[in-house]
């Protein structure tokens, strides 16, 4: 069974008293391993055996942690918020809404790492901690979009009020997105800033390797995490379902005794 | 769908004739937020001209804030958010409705702060006829977000403090649209000012037509 | 007789609490059915569920033949509901409430001036915002709000409270008059005595479910 399979049906391994407490399985130790795996490949990439970059020097090395966030955090979890979303408002089924809480969270976790690693990389390279750059203020009002997706989940105890406010506001959010990237081009589009370009054929060619090969790592190390967060929210509601399962049965008891 | 939009509009509109909330209270509030940005910034060395899109935005953000939240609070008013939903009217005409008695009242508090920086913050209002349409498209992308996300937040315990958090960071690109369409504007580059005002229309279009699609998820609420 | 509420196994869920808890029911065109049981049993869910406005979690059910997961709206706009709250719009006249009541599902709006005629709500009362009106007078309003929709169903909770001698024989009157007109209604009432002289089959709510429920009709009914 893969990984992928697994998400597509999380009832099966229905969890038992015993198994309650995990969210692993084998191939999400597999896959687990695979992930420390290419994250120490990519420490060693990173840090040792690609070359300084000619401008940059050594604050290139932090592009490779970056960058990848950035993909991750924008482009995968905004991506899976939206399709979770449509899918729940489509289907009403508690797995779309459990997949794009999920992805939600996540992509909140990386946006707000990008950010950091953004300003810590601006300080050598720009001389600032944060510059008015397009991809940068498109950055932080995805972080708050996301947060705001994050207050409306907390916001409400009623699973299906909650779930349904929610997935309106992501697919919001996420339709939202290019509209906020057109506007903050234009309005800083004189202002573009030296960011790498990692299709600049005169890249050298460890560089773009470490580059791609650092976005892969993240792409996977996100769908790791995704998995267990997903399985977390699941046997959350598998609880939930028990709880009122026995809540009906307690009700219905009280209703015999008073007869 | 569109009686029922006319229908929700005629009421929403008629209990604001009636409890005249946004002249006493909304548009008030607006002129102090005008006086405290002539607080921050030196009025003297024409800063307040200089940022005068930018200060015409903010006010009319934050007024657009309290007329959602209104606008859903006299739905609750008496007890229970059932009354709108026990009615059956189409989701998608309640929406319209709702939206066109909001922009009809947030039109006429811009007029007001039109006039307000004309005044106080000695503004020259040029090129007139990119100004109106920047500022209709702008207000109907803010409205129309605004009737959205006021339902999403409506009933909630924290509806008060979730609404400005949910709603700001989405309406950035009408900051950023109708601050530079008002800075060309006024600058005197209509051409630049044109080409904002095809995001602000098509910030709007697409709230709009989402607008339509989801406030019947949201609606069907309990 | 036509089946106009099916509920089987229904169960609703306020937050995580399981205000019903397996609810079977069938209620037939013309009938007035008490909903009695002690607070907290259910009687205001069921009725919030049956008008579309509570969401059903397990189970199955139908009102006036429409499912009641997929076709909330079909149901909510063919059918009246009066809850403890009125719901009016206060900054309006009780004219104007009935007129927005009655345009929501085209009904001619000479009607609304009828109704608030027939519910006495005196002439000088309809100027006035609701807001400045007496619970009595609102609790009318509101019950014209419902009049002049016509629904096929009324449901009822509670309608007794708040209601003067004169008001509860007219609200008992537009009820059986409604019924006899093809209507039919649910009343969840405490005042057992008051109601069960109007309705015509008198259910048991305990505990998020009906009690001695299948042999409903042998229960006495409403002769207390």
């Amino acid at each position: 069974m893969t990984t992928n399979a697994q998400v597509e049906s999380p009832g099966r391994p229905r969890p038992t008293e015993d198994r309650l407490a995990t969210t692993g399985s084998r191939c999400t130790r597999v896959l687990g391993v695979v992930v420390l795996l290419m994250l120490a490949m990519h420490l060693a990439l990173a840090l040792v055996i690609s070359p300084p970059e000619v401008i940059q020097g050594e604050a290139v090395r932090l592009f490779y942690l970056h960058v990848p966030l950035a993909v991750a955090g924008g482009y995968l979890g905004v991506g899976l918020l939206a399709v979770g979303s449509i899918g729940y408002l489509w289907k009403r089924t508690i797995f779309w809404d459990l997949l794009a809480a999920s992805a939600g969270e996540l992509a909140l976790v990386f946006t707000a790492l990008t950010l950091l690693t953004g300003s810590l990389w601006g300080r050598p390279v720009w001389g600032t901690y944060w510059e008015w750059d397009p991809r940068l203020t498109l950055t932080a009002l995805l972080f708050v979009l996301l947060i705001g997706y994050r207050a409306m989940r907390t916001a409400s105890t009623d699973p299906h009020l909650r779930a349904r406010r929610s997935a309106v506001i992501g697919l919001l959010a996420a339709a939202d997105v290019p509209l906020i990237r057109m506007s903050v081009d234009w309005w800083r589009g004189l202002h573009q800033t030296a960011t790498l370009n990692p299709l600049n054929p005169s890249l050298d060619g460890m560089m773009l390797f470490t580059f791609f090969f650092s976005m892969v790592t993240f792409a996977v190390l996100f769908v790791w995490l995704l998995v267990h967060r997903f399985r977390v929210a699941w046997l959350e509601e598998q609880v939930a379902d028990r709880a009122l399962d026995e809540a009906i049965a307690q009700r219905r008891a009280e209703g015999q005794e008073t007869q | 769908m569109w009686r029922d939009a006319m229908l929700v509009a005629g009421k929403d509109l008629r209990i604001e004739a009636r409890s005249k909330i946004a002249l006493n209270q909304i548009a008030p509030f607006a002129l102090v937020v005008l006086l405290l940005f002539a607080f921050a910034l030196d009025p003297d060395r024409g800063f307040l001209q200089e940022a005068t899109p930018g200060l015409f935005w903010i006010a009319v953000l934050l007024s657009t804030l309290l007329v959602v939240q209104r606008s859903y609070a006299v739905e609750s008013a008496d007890g229970g958010r059932d009354a709108l939903r026990m009615t059956g009217l189409d989701p998608a005409g309640v929406f319209l409705g709702k939206s066109a008695a909001v922009f009809v009242v947030l039109a006429m508090l811009e007029v007001g702060l039109g006039v307000g920086v004309r005044l106080m913050y000695d503004t020259s209002l040029r090129g007139w006829p990119v100004l109106v349409v920047a500022t209709v498209a702008a207000t109907t992308g803010l409205v129309a977000a605004g009737t959205v996300y006021g339902a999403l937040a409506a009933g909630l315990r924290v509806r008060e403090t979730l609404l400005p958090l949910l709603f700001l960071p989405v309406v950035a690109p009408v900051m950023i649209g109708g601050t530079r369409a008002f800075a060309a504007a006024l600058d005197g580059s209509s051409g630049e000012a044109w080409r904002w005002c095809g995001l602000l229309i098509t910030f709007a279009v697409a709230y709009v037509a989402l607008g339509m699609l989801l406030f019947e998820p949201l609606l069907e609420d309990s | 007789m036509e089946p106009v509420i099916h509920l089987r196994d229904a169960v609703t869920v306020l937050g995580r609490f399981p205000a019903l808890a397996g609810v079977d029911l069938d209620v037939t065109r013309g009938e007035i059915v008490l909903v009695a049981g002690p607070n907290g049993a259910g009687k205001s869910t069921l009725l919030r569920l049956c008008a579309g406005l509570a969401p059903l979690a397990k189970g199955s059910g139908q009102v006036l033949g429409f499912d009641l997961e997929r076709r909330r709206r079909e149901i909510r706009r063919r059918v009246g509901y009066l809850g403890h709250t009125n719901g009016l719009y206060l900054d309006l006249t009780a004219e104007e409430n009935v007129r927005f009541w009655a345009r929501s599902v085209g009904a001619p709006v000479g009607d609304a001036v009828a109704t608030l005629d027939r519910l006495e709500v005196a002439q000088r009362w309809r100027s006035l915002a609701v807001a400045h009106l007496s619970a009595g007078q609102r609790r009318r309003t509101a019950l014209a709000c419902l009049v002049v929709r016509r629904p096929e169903i009324w449901f009822l909770d509670e309608p007794h409270t708040g209601l003067d001698a004169t008001s509860r024989d007219l609200l008992d009157s537009l009820v059986r008059e409604a019924v006899t007109g093809g209507a039919t209604a649910l009343v969840a009432s405490h005042e057992l005595d008051r109601s069960a002289a109007l309705a015509s089959r008198e259910i048991r709510i305990v505990g998020g479910v009906v009690a001695g429920a299948g042999d409903e009709s042998e229960r006495p009914t409403g002769d207390s």
